[in-house]
């Protein structure tokens, strides 16, 4: 394990172009060891298409490394143990068993015909609590509800125990206390010393949980910052077109989004 | 992980039994026939020379069940492997008209005397008309392959396949050549000989091995492409070896055996849940299951009084049709939720 803070996935000059469009636009990010990073923006800002640049599913212009190694020149395996991703939507498309699903996350680990090893089963064990997930580890996942499933999803992205975690709208169609739920997982997980990144649209969970919050807009990154220096009310209100209160609590500041601009 | 669940176990004790089934079909398949034998006459009359009834058993009955068993194993695990790909239980090769496609292919060769019926270059032809549509219902399907786009582009792909037939047929050179072509777009197992078995087998064989390859591509796609990339699946080969592996066997099947349909639509339902739905752990099952229905049905039209044999292909069609409905009144909410 790496040091906290210690660059682990390094992307620079990253450009997506679609017809005349830039989807993302030069853009440079980089993910540390022990820091849980929020990706936020609106609609169409192009934090899906970076998310899987940085996975490495996609080919793009510029580059990605880790741990100095360029992902263009990992054995796709490799890059899979390395960086696990967790697509949006959380699709299951046959009714397998939760634990079926979560141990998916070892594929990377596996050549194509080894069984499970004591190993695997150990960071299945370990993903299955991570997420308490274990009350239903053998039921089917289509008799599961939303959060159940988003937490199964993340088990599985969890049992790959990569160095890189990327995760794609995990909290979206929660209901706010599994959203809570997740973000303090996720929070956990990258204070144990993985790189986390979520794309998060709710600008509240992201200044609550987030290490460091980055922006995009239009195709760049606009904002990289701490959340109280990336979240000005003057920002969100350029960019998301709301005007948010901030909010001393406890907790921490909090925002609330008042009306649309 | 609990390993001592139900599912560990029944997986395993289907597979072995579904294993005892062919066999038992493959010996019931030899007894046979307008002259029926016992178990021991036709084992006898496998492995040493019992006059007729050897040339019966050997060069009558052998070929047909040999086919049977490959041509069924072939389709359960074309259909699985379609299934495990597309992630979608209603994928079969026939849907979209890849037997009709093969079909087309190899009947324009033999109706235009480019090949007679034996030559290598049938099944070929079969495997190029198969590769096209695949082909195409793979592309057209793409990166979402979302379940109405999958079935439309099949829906076309087999018209297309029609189309192709009617114009081979409308353009045949003589009213014998039309009828023989008819004949064998039903689908049959009768009269073919070894040399059929040798013809086809070796095209069979290689897909099976080209299907069974991406096993563990197929686990991981449950859970989409960018996931199942991300888990280090090479999703692009995949498909192309799929498409592959299903040309391959389709077209060399339906080259020697004509157009069967629905095998691999049946043999991987039946037996799915049993794997707990595992699109890897489905592959041997779907061929075993797939193996025995063949089977069964070319028995079973052999048993059938009828003055002619009732054709193969309409004997799976007629089962196959029916339990496609079902399947489709069953996944009617996804297919409804897929349209939004």
């Amino acid at each position: 394990m790496k040091p906290n803070n210690a660059p682990r996935l390094v992307s620079s000059g990253i450009t997506v172009v679609r017809g005349s469009r830039r989807i993302v636009d030069n853009a440079d990010l980089t993910l540390n060891a022990g820091e849980f990073t929020i990706l936020a923006g609106p609609n169409g800002a192009g934090k899906t298409t970076l998310a899987r640049a940085m996975a490495g599913v996609m080919r793009t212009e510029g580059s990605t490394a880790f741990d100095g190694v360029s992902l263009r020149h990992m054995q796709p395996r490799a890059r899979a143990r390395a960086i696990s991703y967790l697509p949006q939507g959380h699709e299951f498309h046959w009714p397998m068993r939760v634990d079926s699903i979560v141990a998916l996350g070892r594929e990377p680990h596996a050549d194509p015909f080894s069984q499970t090893s004591i190993k695997d089963r150990i960071a299945i064990e370990r993903a299955i609590e991570a997420t308490a997930v274990g009350e239903f580890s053998s039921r089917l996942i289509t008799t599961l509800s939303g959060g159940e499933r988003a937490r199964v999803a993340i088990a599985r992205a969890l049992a790959t125990e990569a160095s890189v975690l990327i995760a794609d709208e995990p909290t979206t169609s929660l209901d706010e206390r599994h959203q809570l739920i997740v973000m303090d997982l996720l929070q956990r997980i990258a204070h144990g010393g993985t790189a986390v990144l979520a794309i998060i649209h709710d600008l509240a969970l992201a200044m609550r949980f987030a290490d460091r919050v980055v922006i995009m807009n239009e195709g760049r990154i606009v904002a990289n910052d701490s959340p109280q220096l990336a979240l000005t009310p003057d920002r969100i209100a350029e960019i998301f077109g709301i005007s948010v209160n901030r909010v001393e609590t406890p907790d921490g500041p909090l925002l609330l989004p008042s009306r649309a601009l | 992980m609990k390993s001592d669940s139900r599912g560990d176990i029944q997986g395993p004790v289907l597979t072995a039994t579904l294993a005892i089934l062919v066999a038992v079909l493959f010996v019931l398949s030899l007894m046979t026939g307008p002259a029926s034998f016992s178990p021991r006459t036709v084992i006898a009359a496998l492995f040493s020379d019992q006059g007729v009834a050897s040339i019966i058993v050997r060069d009558i009955r052998l070929p047909r069940t040999l086919l049977a068993m490959l041509i069924g194993a072939t389709f359960g695990l074309a259909g699985a492997s379609l299934q495990g790909l597309l992630r979608n239980p209603l994928a079969e090769p026939s849907l979209f008209g890849a037997p009709q496609a093969a079909a087309a292919a190899a009947a324009a060769i033999m109706a235009f005397g480019l090949a007679n019926a034996l030559s290598l270059a049938v099944p070929l032809a079969g495997i190029a008309g198969a590769l096209l549509s695949v082909g195409a219902l793979v592309a057209i399907a793409g990166r979402r392959a979302s379940l109405t786009v999958t079935l439309l582009a099949g829906l076309a792909l087999a018209s297309l396949a029609g189309a192709a037939i009617a114009l081979i047929l409308n353009l045949a050179p003589n009213p014998y050549i039309a009828l023989e072509i008819a004949f064998w777009l039903l689908g049959s197992l009768r009269d073919r000989s070894m040399e059929h078995v040798w013809l086809a087998a070796p095209f069979m064989i290689v897909s099976w091995f080209v299907l069974a390859y991406n096993a563990k591509a197929f686990r991981a796609l449950t859970l989409g492409e960018d996931a199942a990339a991300s888990l280090g699946v090479n999703v692009e080969r995949t498909r192309v070896l799929v498409v592959i592996g299903v040309a391959l066997g389709v077209g060399a099947a339906v080259s020697v055996a004509g157009a069967i349909s629905f095998v691999g639509l049946v043999a991987p339902h039946l037996v799915r849940r049993f794997y707990g739905s595992d699109p890897a752990r489905v592959l041997l099952p779907a061929s075993l299951a797939g193996a025995a229905l063949l089977m069964a049905a070319d028995i079973a039209v052999r048993l059938i009084p009828a003055v002619i044999e009732i054709k193969i292909g309409v004997v799976t069609a007629l089962i196959g049709v029916p339990f496609f409905l079902a399947m489709i009144f069953h996944e009617r909410r996804a297919l409804e939720d897929s349209t939004q």
